[in-house]
């Protein structure tokens, strides 16, 4: 029995690579998660997500960097780490043949839950997932949302400090999306710790305290959403005219402001990158001058859509709600 | 999430090792999972039933005229060598069912628990000896209606049926080793079948080694199948142990001796 080190972080990785063949999926990731915090991964396809969840959770060995979580070391206590840690993965890791009861006794059983124990964490578990009603039907008879609440159910029975969620609503509808940002919400509430991976930026953005963008292997990126945003450096400032008329000469005022070029996505709207709001000001004051009228103004920070394609040169697949 | 909070992660009390006896539950857990796998998929044991039925039928009304004469002399000597061949044959389903599973998420989700890690690899062995037994029965039950009235009687029966599932758990592991190494389940059943079927068929299980010519007489008579196969008939015919029930256990032995370690080994690389 070892005594941890105490230290703020739930999860610290240092340099870690992963070589599949020629491919260096994971190619010196380095990785601080506060402990508490929901921490997002976000990458495109094949990006390395996956593979650093699985070296992360003791399923693959890094071929040379460390990581410890809570203090211990991945490679050397990795029957600890599994003891800390609940894994969610991208696909289903429950029996297909089963019932959702009988996969959660198993895994209650395998967990050191007595017979009556795991039948009861079972029911709770199924009652708070609102799959009570299925408990019974093998779970290749579920669909999609309710095979994922059922993955992270059974990640769950151990109450572990720390959960992987290895892309939790890529493939859900937008409602059972908000159920499961309440779901990992209420889990941080509670005191645990979440890494999860997600290729929406919205998502990243919604639910993430911190966020580390990676591209081919590599870290491109670390901070808090705003601070991704604001490395970007720009605001953009969007209004819509009252009168498509008044379209060309509001144009011609803006750009003199701001000294930018200006856009127009639609007949009445104009859009303009801005190096701090405060710009805002001194156009208002000029288009009031020049009698323009105003249906709507915003003043956006970019999204992260727009920062991911600042800093890798390539444009992020969409989230499919927003 | 639930009412309660989480313990924090720096003040948990953790082990680094599964004690014995943890290792113990982990395996019968996993055996369990494997018997509930079989209620729900029924048709898993279509192997274990449809086909000693159906051999002993077929073999009994095609050759039981022909080589024995009459019907009951040729049960005593047919029923043995069915036990035999299909209780091994489903010993070769220990291997594909693991490269099945290990070919699954739900493997990835072992991997990820505290757990021992031979558990699922102990399960799988453990809970397909229930498919031997199963085998067995339904085996000695078709004879039974057919006419099979061995001397020795019940005693003779169950000490047979348990030397075959005893030899047939044995050579379980072979399989189970072509399993971890496996790129695929069907290449399993395929070497499976390749190593099986000449051994089975090859044997003294059907017909009377003496009607066969020279040379493959000597192949049968050093076929390990055949060595099991005697020792069955004699159990149940003579209700004694002779060479080949010393012969079989030995065999046995040195299979386990050898594939437990190999399986264990690459089992663990992979895990
Ligand atoms: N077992 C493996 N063997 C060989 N290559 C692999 C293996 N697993 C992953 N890769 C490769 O490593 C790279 C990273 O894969 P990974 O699954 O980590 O990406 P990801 O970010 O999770 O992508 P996605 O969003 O599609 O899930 C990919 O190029 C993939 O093809
Ligand atoms: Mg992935």
């Amino acid at each position: 029995m070892k005594h941890s080190s105490h230290t703020p972080f739930a999860i610290e990785a240092r340099g870690l690579v992963k070589v599949f063949g020629d491919n260096r999926a994971v190619d010196g990731v380095d990785l601080h998660v506060p402990t508490g915090s929901i921490y997002g991964v976000l990458g495109p396809n094949g990006a390395g997500k996956t593979t650093t969840i699985n070296m992360l959770a003791t399923l693959l060995r890094p071929d040379s960097g460390t990581a410890t979580i809570f203090g211990h070391d991945i490679q050397e206590e990795p029957q600890i780490v599994r003891q800390l840690i609940g894994v969610t993965g991208q696909y289903a890791s429950v029996d297909e043949n089963l019932s959702a009861t009988e996969n959660l006794i198993i895994f209650g059983r395998l967990l050191g839950l007595g017979r009556a124990e795991a039948r009861q964490k079972a029911v709770d578990l199924l009652e708070e997932f609102g799959l009570s009603d299925a408990a019974k039907r093998p779970i290749a008879k579920y669909s999609g949302g309710m095979r994922r609440r059922l993955d992270l159910a059974v990640s769950l029975i151990a109450q572990p400090p720390l959960i992987f969620l290895d892309e939790p609503t890529t493939g859900l509808d937008p409602r059972t999306r908000t159920q499961m940002w309440a779901t990992i919400r209420r889990l941080v509430a509670s005191g645990s710790t979440i890494l999860l991976t997600t290729q929406y930026l919205d998502e990243a953005d919604q639910l993430a305290d911190r966020i580390a963008v990676i591209d081919h292997g590599h870290v491109v990126a670390e901070g808090t959403p705003d601070e991704l945003k604001a490395s970007v450096g720009v605001a953009a400032l969007n209004i819509t005219l009252d009168h498509e008329k008044d379209i060309t000469q509001a144009k011609a005022v803006i750009e003199a402001v701001l000294h930018t070029t200006v856009q127009s996505p639609a007949p009445r709207t104009l859009t303009a990158p801005m190096a701090k709001p405060d710009g805002v000001t001194d156009v208002l004051i000029e288009l009031r001058k020049a009698h323009i009228g105003l249906d709507e103004i915003s003043v956006q920070k970019p999204t992260l859509d727009e920062v991911f394609l600042a800093l890798t040169g390539t444009p992020v697949k969409e989230g499919e709600q927003s | 999430m639930t009412s309660t909070t989480i313990v924090a992660g720096v003040d948990r009390q953790l082990k680094n090792h599964t004690s014995f006896y943890a290792t113990v539950r982990h395996s019968l857990t996993m055996a369990y999972r494997g018997l509930l796998k079989v209620r729900r998929t029924p048709e898993q044991l279509i192997d274990v039933t449809i086909q000693p039925i159906l051999f002993t039928l077929m073999f009994t009304y095609l050759f039981g005229g022909a080589i024995a004469g009459n019907i009951a002399s040729y049960l005593l000597l047919l029923i043995p060598g069915i036990l035999v061949q299909t209780v091994i044959t489903t010993s070769t389903v220990t291997g594909v069912q693991l490269r099945e599973d290990m070919d699954k998420g739900v493997f990835n989700r072992f991997k990820s628990l505290p757990i021992a890690r031979i558990a699922p690899l102990a399960g799988a062995l453990l809970a397909d000896t229930i498919r031997y037994a199963i085998a067995t029965i339904l085996t000695f039950a078709t004879g039974y209606m057919l006419g099979y009235r061995p001397d020795a009687g019940l005693g003779g029966i169950v000490a047979g049926g348990l030397l075959v599932i005893v030899v047939s758990w044995s050579l379980s592991w072979i399989f189970a080793f072509f399993g971890v190494i496996a790129r695929s389940a069907s290449s399993v059943q395929g070497i499976s079948f390749l190593i099986l079927f000449p051994l089975t068929f090859l044997s003294n299980a059907f017909v009377p080694v003496s009607t066969l010519p020279g040379w493959l007489q000597t192949f049968v008579n050093a076929n390990p199948i055949s060595h099991l196969i005697s020792a069955v008939r004699q159990f149940a015919n003579l209700g004694t142990i002779g060479s080949d029930f010393w012969l079989s256990l030995a065999g046995a032995a040195v299979v386990v001796a050898i594939f437990a370690p190999l399986t264990v080994r690459a089992y663990m690389r992979r895990a």
